[in-house]
């Protein structure tokens, strides 16, 4: 059974398919038809919902040193205003939790409910469009939209609304560049957007009433209440999975799992050994973390999803850390959470972050995922090739540590065996020396795929490289690097412009790319030859500053 | 006898305070209820009991004859009620909106890639999803003719192609001191209206259906229905409240959905619901037309045009559907605002193994429209001149010439005080300088600007279509039910309607409700199209407002004893000359009184006469017109590009709402850039769409705004008598997003030191730019 509260209402869900999104829920079974469906694949945002939790606990005491993270965190400061005060409050917040037991602080975040299924929810409050009007007093955000002419057809409106609300439950300052981060992944087709950005600055500038704390303990109180009794939720759910009777069905081809009872298609384990029982008796289930990816198999390919293995409670999936100078990440981390930790160590990364999909779905999608889905253009992953990360896969008794560069073997294929998932991924931090970046070509700035992704990891000593490392997407059936050119240039003088041709060279049939709906491949291999140029003189650009970009984080 | 309602307020004759709501802000008429999730679309309707789902099934191959379907499969797969093919549809198999060619189910022959075949009716959506993929189809394969020119080649097309001319193009070429020649490949357009196709069907009474249509043309959806259903059109109710979205894709896009569910619902006896997954949606259907036009341009050393002939080449698709007026609307915009003395131009109508392309927001007119500034630039590279000086010297007045290569005469010409306006506001020319200066220090990133104008003219070119009606009823207690022929899908049609109704009567907005758009109260509708919805509409609701108050005026001056002629209507009141009397008592007398408070109005737009074999004529009523100003940054290593700012003066008369015509502008202007910058509709060689959901086809997200984004309206009256003398505004800005491409073009040709004009074919992609710089390049 999972339990979340509906707005203000708790519900149990029992008996429904593993594989019912939330979208579905609300419209269909609750008739809540304010949220919309576009796309039902996450591209769109008319079906943003919102989704309130109090702010992380950790789950035991072994989260201590999670704790130390969390501390380091708050003292880093990023660039986007939004963002900035955002990481610092929840990692405060975070930290007065953990001293002081439950906190009255609940967290907001935007995700897309079409791509978002039930099980993750449990333990949270899920918050629609109608729940905002009291009566007939719209909530600010309604109100503001409704004012600054900020909705023509009105499809979309409610998604907007969603999203302004997160927004504006974070109680902080907003400038234009937060708008458009929080926004980014719902689409209007008929406004232009002005209005919608007016009003949200508008909005969120007001003078705002507090949280309303009475009614924030109350809803974390409920929300605590269903946490508190998920001792026998989860092993209620494993006595069910070591049931010889259910085990029996998995293997009958006849059974309709439409109305099977959701004990009996859904598993939520805690623990590893109880991760590796479930993936070791339901072979067939698949794992599911953010589901952003997995969905679309049902919502667009219309497979049905038969059982599935959440990882959304494995609390050992979601530790973030730093040791031996190597950022490790959980694997069941959305890259939401990730992301303060990552750009604290990486803060050329912003570009490539801010450009990983849409908040709502960085608020589901994890970095787990992102590496298992082995997608060749899956933005993180090239990213990671050029920093020498390393994938930790476990099975429930051991674990082995594989890099990154080689992990994958083929088109959406890699080394994981049937009965392992990825735990974490850990990263080497940069030495003094290094210069990272990463680049990403797309039609469209925001909430694109990669037709290039490129991600270079130069170290210079004395003006020489003394190490090159590359990733790249887009480019190979793999997320790929560039062994050659990662040797060519090493013990050459950087400021050389020898180091532009060199590299060109290289990159102009390093890869052989195919042609695609995003680009062709002679623009690929074109794009490549051109970054590296780019790199090139962005490095050297110090004392003659030249402008290389047009599209960069505002 | 029943008692009237009660009045809620006392006789407020003396002291009327409702606020008249006439000309100013107000906002959209559904923002509360859209804001609050409570606006209902067609798919939030409570579901009537026992509700069946549709869903089409769909050819995997672009070309060829159907030689056996299998559909055992289909009907085996759980959940399945029904399964039909073409062979199934008791009427007209064929729902071509004008012209034959569109049949509702594959009848025979596969057209296009994608084209449905068969449709399931199943218990729920998913299985009706999964039944439809899981027929066994034999089609026979037949070359497919996927790109213009192969068509035009094989001399393939749907309608015969057109031309229009004055004076002698090709003497005036021959004749000219320079001549310049240019093809463009402009892309087509998918709507992407958020909410996706949509249509619920209700069986009633014995043979009649009730239709909900997300649908801009209900009235063809009437008829459709009917038709395939094989009974009269008094027994089809088609009833549209609004649509998420429409942008012209649901003017003949949305009939077959509203059929389909019709036949199952009239074959079954149950109300069946059909809406199209969203990739679907894209695949089955017509989008804007792809053209590939070229140009030739005679010109002398100043940069004056004296002579330009002009092919546009229109890829219809399959089928004509709306492409003959189309087609025609791109060569009635040609000529922009730019007089072109010696002008011929031929307009050719493809057809191709493609979905059938169909209306889209300007109707052809942009596709036109970018070829004269596509010219200008070609002659400002030539002569060395700026683009704008260019403008201004071609631009249509006494000492060029007034006449159109249609023969209209311009009358009312705001474009030379629009840019000259625009130029002064936007800062042209200082920016101008500037942005010289930083090219010549910027060697990656260059920096464009181009100011651009519009002239779109307004009408149906069928003129039959130019006609409007509507319903008003006012009850007992003063409040007023207007319904009429348009159909709202967010541009504030209602809205404005309202505020007409609310000013003619003197009341309150608060009085007005505007119901859903039904065929059983305004019959015979034209499509909500062509930007016509407000001027056809309003005059029609404005026409049965004076019929009801010729009534009130004539049985309140009887009650004072005075004439009629010295009634008005404001402020909540009726008054005459030193008598008032409270709208509401007033309503309340006159129904006592038997005055009939209920009055059907009507509208035919004047003047119009074109002549379509001759191409000369009178095809629109009057022009809408505007200039933007766009400056653009592009980074030469990779062809991206940012919008940097954008200015825009747009005419639309005497504003009846300037949040809402503010909004159509800047709405206009977004899509406009979306068409000629992101959006790349691809079909693979197998003419397949591969760009077929949101993925991979990508429309402006909020961070393409310009930071800096100033809009404002050219505050002058239509000279025209259009209702109080607004203008519309759906379509004509959109084509202000020219300024984008120019400005992308200005900015590649700095890299020749502005002698070269770049070969830039739409939509201006990144890998589109990059192909302008190697040709640019590979010219110098």
């Amino acid at each position: 059974m999972i339990q979340f509260l509906l707005n203000d209402q708790k519900v149990s869900i029992e008996n429904e398919r593993a594989d019912l999104t939330l979208l579905n829920y609300l419209r269909e079974n609750r008739r809540l038809t304010g949220t919309k469906e576009g796309c039902a694949s996450g591209d769109c945002g008319a079906c943003t919902v919102v989704i309130a939790q109090p702010t992380l606990v950790p789950f035991d005491a072994a989260e201590a040193q999670g704790i130390a993270c969390l501390q380091e965190a708050v003292g880093f400061q990023k660039a986007s205003g939004l963002q900035e005060t955002n990481v610092a409050r929840t990692t405060e917040s975070q930290i007065a939790e953990v001293s002081a037991d439950k906190s009255a602080a609940l967290s907001y975040k935007a995700i897309n409910s079409c791509v978002t299924f039930l099980s993750a929810l449990h333990g949270k409050q899920v918050i629609t469009v109608e729940h905002l009007r009291q009566n007939n007093t719209l909530h600010p955000v309604q109100q503001a939209m409704v004012t600054a002419n900020a909705t023509q057809c009105g499809f979309c409106t409610p998604g907007f609304v969603m999203s302004i609300f997160a927004l504006y439950q974070q109680q902080e300052a907003v400038n234009r560049a937060g708008v458009i981060t929080a926004l980014s992944g719902n689409l209007c087709r008929c406004t232009g957007y002005k209005p919608i950005i007016e009003a949200t600055l508008a909005v969120c500038r007001e003078q705002k009433p507090s949280q309303d704390t009475a009614q924030s303990k109350r809803i974390i109180a409920q929300l605590n209440e269903i946490r508190d009794n998920d001792a026998g939720f989860t092993s209620a759910t494993m006595n069910m999975s070591k049931n010889g009777q259910h085990i029996n069905k998995e293997n009958d081809q006849q059974n309709n799992n439409s109305d099977a009872p959701a004990s009996d298609n859904l598993y939520l384990p805690k623990t590893r050994q109880q991760l590796a029982a479930c993936i070791q008796h339901f072979p067939k289930a698949m794992l599911v973390a953010g589901s952003t990816d997995l969905a679309l198999l049902h919502t667009q390919e219309l497979q049905p999803l038969e059982k599935l293995i959440s990882l959304s409670y494995m609390s050992t999936l979601q530790e973030i850390s730093v040791n031996n100078n190597t950022l490790s990440i959980g694997a069941a981390c959305t890259l939401s959470d990730m992301e303060p930790a990552l750009l604290k160590h990486f803060p050329s990364l912003h570009e490539i972050i801010e450009r990983f999909a849409s908040i709502p779905i960085r608020n589901q999608a994890t970095l787990g995922g992102n590496i298992a889905g082995a997608s060749p253009i899956g933005d993180m992953a090239p990213v990671l090739i050029s920093l020498h990360a390393s994938v930790v896969v476990d099975n429930g008794i051991n674990t082995r540590t594989l890099p990154l560069r080689g992990f994958f073997t083929g088109y959406r294929t890699t080394q994981l065996a049937k009965n392992e998932w990825i735990h974490s991924i850990n990263i080497p931090l940069l030495s003094a020396n290094q210069h990272l970046v990463a680049y990403k070509i797309s039609k469209r700035f925001e909430d694109d795929i990669s037709a290039v992704c490129m991600a270079l990891n130069l170290t210079v000593e004395n003006g020489k490289v003394t190490q090159l490392s590359t990733g790249f997407g887009g480019v190979a059936a793999t997320p790929a690097f560039c062994e050659k050119l990662e040797t060519s240039l090493v013990g050459t003088s950087w400021h050389h412009k020898s180091c532009v041709d060199i590299g060109q060279n290289i990159l102009a049939s390093a890869f052989t790319p195919l042609s695609d709906v995003r680009a062709s491949a002679q623009y690929r291999n074109k794009m490549m030859v051109n970054l590296w140029h780019r790199f090139w003189l962005e490095t050297n650009a110090q004392d003659n500053v030249i402008a290389t970009r047009v599209i960069q984080h505002a | 006898m029943r008692k009237l309602k009660e009045k809620i307020h006392p006789d407020t004759a003396d002291k009327p305070t409702a606020k008249i709501a006439n000309l100013r802000s107000s906002p959209h008429e559904s923002a509360v209820r859209q804001v609050s999730g409570s606006a209902r679309y067609v798919d939030d309707i409570p579901e009537p009991a026992n509700l069946k789902h549709a869903a089409v099934g769909i050819s995997a191959v672009a070309s060829g004859i159907i030689k056996h379907i299998n559909l055992d499969a289909v009907w085996a797969s759980p959940g399945v009620i029904d399964v039909i093919t073409s062979k199934d549809v008791p009427g007209h198999i064929d729902i071509g909106p004008v012209f034959k060619g569109d049949p509702v189910l594959a009848d025979g022959e596969i057209k296009f890639h994608g084209q449905p075949i068969f449709a399931v009716l199943g218990h729920n959506v998913e299985v009706a999803k999964i039944a439809a993929t899981l027929a066994i189809i034999e089609i026979e394969e037949t070359p497919a003719i996927l790109s213009v020119a192969v068509a035009k080649a094989a001399q393939s097309f749907v309608r015969p192609s057109q031309k229009m001319s004055q004076g002698d193009a090709a003497q005036g070429l021959k004749n000219a001191q320079h001549t310049a020649k240019g093809t463009l490949s402009i892309g087509g357009q998918e709507h992407l209206y958020i909410e996706g196709q949509v249509s619920m069907a209700i069986p009633e009474e014995e043979d009649r259906m009730f239709i909900y249509s997300s649908s801009q043309h209900p009235s063809e959806v009437q008829k459709l229905v009917a038709e395939v259903l094989n009974i009269k059109l008094n027994k089809v109710v088609v009833d549209m409240r609004r649509m998420g979205g429409g942008f012209g894709g649901k003017e003949t896009q949305a009939a077959q959905w509203a059929c389909i569910a019709a036949l199952f619902a009239a074959r079954k006896d149950c109300a069946v619901k059909l809406r199209l997954p969203r990739r679907q949606d894209m695949i089955v259907t017509g989008k804007r037309h792809p053209f590939e036009n070229s140009f030739e341009v005679g010109f002398d050393d100043s940069g004056k045009i004296s002579a330009a002939k002009i092919e546009v080449n229109g890829n219809c698709g399959h089928s004509p559907d709306l492409s003959d007026a189309i087609v025609d609307r791109a060569m009635f915009h040609v000529d922009n605002t730019y007089f072109l003395e010696h002008c011929h131009i031929d307009g050719h109508r493809l057809k191709t193994h493609q979905v059938s392309h169909t209306a889209y927001r300007g109707f052809g007119g942009p596709q036109g429209m970018i070829m004269a500034e596509a010219m200008i630039d070609k002659v400002a590279r030539a002569i060395g001149k700026d683009p704008l000086s260019v403008r201004k010297l071609n631009l249509y007045g006494e000492h060029n010439g007034l006449t159109t290569p249609y023969g209209m005469q311009i009358e009312h010409d705001f474009s030379a005080a629009i840019i000259e306006t625009l130029e002064k506001s936007s800062d042209y020319w200082s920016r101008r300088a500037a942005i010289t200066t930083f090219n010549k220090n910027s060697p990656i990133i260059k920096k464009g600007l181009a100011l651009t104008p519009v002239k779109f003219g307004i009408s149906f070119t069928a003129k039959h279509l130019n006609q409007a009606g509507a319903l008003v009823h006012v009850y007992t207690d003063g409040s007023i039910q207007a319904n009429h022929g348009g159909t709202e899908m967010g541009q504030g049609l209602h809205t404005k309607v309202g505020q007409i109704v609310a000013n003619e009567f003197g009341v309150s907005l608060n009085e007005v409700e505007i119901t859903s758009t039904r065929t059983d109260k305004v019959p015979n509708t034209s499509p909500t199209a062509a930007s016509s919805g407000t001027d056809l509409n309003g005059k029609a609701v404005q026409n049965a407002c004076i019929i009801i108050k010729q009534r009130l005026a004539e049985f309140y001056a009887q009650l004072v004893g005075l004439r009629d002629q010295q009634v008005t209507f404001s402020n909540s009141a009726v008054h005459c000359g030193e008598h008032q009397l409270s709208w509401e008592s007033l309503i309340h007398q006159a129904y006592y009184a038997r005055v009939s408070l209920s009055a059907s109005g009507f509208y035919k737009t004047p003047k119009l006469d074109y002549n379509r074999e001759t191409g000369k004529g009178r095809p629109f009523f009057y022009f809408a017109y505007g200039a933007a100003a766009t400056e653009v940054s592009v980074d030469t290593l990779t062809g991206e590009h940012k919008v940097d700012r954008v200015d825009i003066l747009h005419d639309v008369g005497k504003s009846l709402n300037r949040g809402i015509d503010i909004g159509q502008i800047e709405g206009a202007f977004i899509q406009g850039m979306g068409w000629l910058t992101t959006e790349d509709l691809v079909w693979d060689e197998a003419g397949r769409l591969i760009s077929n959901n949101l993925a991979t086809y990508k429309i402006p997200a909020i961070g393409d705004t310009p930071a800096i984004f100033n809009v404002n309206l050219f505050d002058r009256p239509n000279e025209e008598d259009s209702i109080y003398h607004s203008k519309a505004v759906g379509e004509p800005p959109f084509m202000l997003a020219i300024s984008v491409w120019c400005a992308m073009k200005d900015a590649l040709s700095s890299l020749t030191n502005y002698t070269l004009d770049p070969q830039l074919e739409t939509p201006a992609t990144p890998e589109r730019v990059m192909n302008a710089i190697a040709s640019l390049e590979a010219q110098q």
